[in-house]
């Protein structure tokens, strides 16, 4: 029950993100998102909560409901962006695309074997369209803070399918993904700054000599 | 055709003009002051047919014969909604399809007659109003298949049958977040179909800024009453869908029949909240809008489907 509430709210975050233009908000649906996945490997396993389940939990909720949503708000705090401009695909044609994909994902894992224990049948689906509607972004959106926000939903995808659908992932392997996001984000952070400074440096510099 | 059938739409034509009141007496409660009288609706109304109609020299009989159509077909309409789990006179196999047929031949009259008039206002209204109804109609049908569906009816049942099913067998906490979902998106068509905040403002004096009500303005007297009614019969059909597919039945007749019309209330005072508590969107972010109620329906009935 409480699965399919989670799956619910990762395909609306994931449409809300496809139709939004503030960056602050996609950050937080982005971190919201993060923090409902967090919780299901709790959920997803019938049997008995195991010190591996709590701790890949508390890691992502952690990493992704506060560290990763800190580090972007400073980003773009820095750098003064608040918005998405000029996307290359607009909000209503993102979110038409995103009902496609929905559709796309149910149909193709109806073509996909599934292990019988999986804990739900929106599981892989769902999953699916984490991943493409993280692709999707990336390839749609101008700013680097949204491809970054598609990274990481494309990274909850990939997140939910090994969570869910597995049924027992090696704990060194999921820890393992989550500290190459967080580098990679840490990474984005830094470079979406450097980027910024570098580019105000050099559009200031014309406007400079004019005035001499 | 049992007796108690005629009382869905009895309620309809006798409660709709209702609505409107509760939702001004919302308004004004969250604007602090004291409102107009909650009959004032019924009011206008009889006012209005007893006024004589004035009739422009370039409109032609299709201005004249509008009014009344749209009339009819809510009318007509209103034969088709159950009404707290007590059925409607009309009722078949996919009688929804009927059911939104009818909405679209009121406002295809309205927009004719719109057209007739040679307004620039009118065909800008006109204008709006159709692609506005263009986004919300799909919604409409998509969220009607999902209810469908997920009622499980063994085929295209009728709407009265849908109701029973969805608040009876359905598991409230197995399907619950795809019913949300979908009433969620049946709400939004509901505040577009009715020209209400957040869409466009029935309050509004400005003919550019307006969409229902500026294709209008050139009804008078009885015809502009029919208009009147008959926006209060959309409202309380539409209100009455969310309704029964959200409020369990009880075991007698006319509790459920209170329980529907407090519903109602709750729904008209919700519709009031959302235009005290909401500005009215910007004209290009409406498509917007129902693009994600859209969305949402769709959603629903992927979900519904796996």
């Amino acid at each position: 029950m409480l699965t399919n509430l989670i799956l619910i709210l990762v395909v609306l975050s994931n449409l809300k993100l496809l139709a939004s233009s503030r960056l602050g908000a996609a950050i937080r649906v982005v971190a919201a998102q993060g923090v409902a996945l967090g919780l299901l490997p709790i959920l997803a396993h019938r049997e008995p909560l195991a010190a591996h389940a709590l701790l890949l939990a508390a890691g992502t909720i952690t990493l992704k409901g506060v560290v990763f949503p800190w580090l972007l708000l400073r980003a773009i705090r820095e750098v003064h962006v608040a918005r998405e401009v000029e996307p290359f695909v607009g909000y209503s044609a993102s979110l038409g695309a995103g009902v496609l994909i929905l559709g796309i994902s149910f149909w193709m894992c109806t073509r996909l074997p599934m292990p019988a224990s999986i804990a739900s049948s929106w599981l892989a689906p769902v999953a699916l369209f984490s991943i493409f509607v993280g692709l999707f972004l990336i390839a749609a959106r101008k700013r680097a803070i949204s491809q970054v926000l598609g990274f990481l939903v494309l990274e909850n995808g990939v997140y939910t399918f090994g969570v869910g659908v597995t049924s027992r992932t090696p704990l060194i392997v999921e820890i393992g993904v989550l500290l190459d996001v967080f580098v990679a984000v840490f990474i984005m952070g830094i470079t979406i700054f450097h980027i910024q400074r570098e580019f105000d440096h050099t559009a200031a510099a014309p406007a400079g000599e004019g005035k001499d | 055709m049992k007796l108690l059938t005629l009382i869905p739409p009895a309620a309809a034509m006798l409660l709709a003009p209702l609505l409107f009141g509760v939702i001004h007496r919302t308004k004004a409660w969250f604007a602090g002051r004291q409102g107009r009288p909650l009959l004032q609706s019924y009011f206008d109304l009889w006012k209005l047919l007893h006024k004589g109609a004035v009739y422009s020299a370039t409109t032609s009989w299709i201005f004249r014969a509008a009014p009344m159509t749209a009339l009819a077909a809510l009318l007509t309409a209103s034969l088709l909604m159950p009404f707290g789990h007590v059925a409607a006179p009309l009722e078949f196999p996919a009688d929804f399809l009927l059911f939104i047929g009818l909405l679209g031949l009121a406002r295809f009259a309205t927009v004719l007659a719109a057209l007739d008039t040679g307004s620039s206002f009118e065909g800008m209204g006109a204008s709006r109003e159709v692609f506005f109804s263009a986004l919300a109609e799909p919604v409409l049908l998509l969220a009607l298949a999902t209810l469908v569906r997920q009622a499980q009816a063994g085929g295209p049942g009728s709407l009265a049958t849908v109701f029973q099913r969805l608040t009876t067998r359905v598991h409230w906490l197995h399907d619950g977040p795809i019913l949300a979902l979908v009433v969620s998106a049946l709400l939004v068509v509901l505040l577009a179909e009715n020209a209400r905040i957040p869409v466009d403002d029935p309050q509004t004096h400005l003919e550019l800024t307006m969409i229902h009500e500026v294709m209008v303005l050139d009804h008078s007297g009885p015809d502009l009453a029919f208009i009147v009614y008959g926006t209060a019969l959309k409202l309380w059909l539409l209100a009455a869908l969310v309704v029964g597919m959200v409020l369990p039945p009880v075991s007698a007749i006319w509790l459920n029949l209170l329980l529907a019309t407090a519903g109602m209330g709750v729904t008209a005072v919700a519709v009031g909240v959302v235009e005290s508590v909401m500005a009215r969107l910007r004209l290009a972010l409406v498509p917007q809008l129902l693009v994600g109620a859209g969305a949402l329906a769709a959603a629903a009935f992927l979900l519904g489907l796996a």
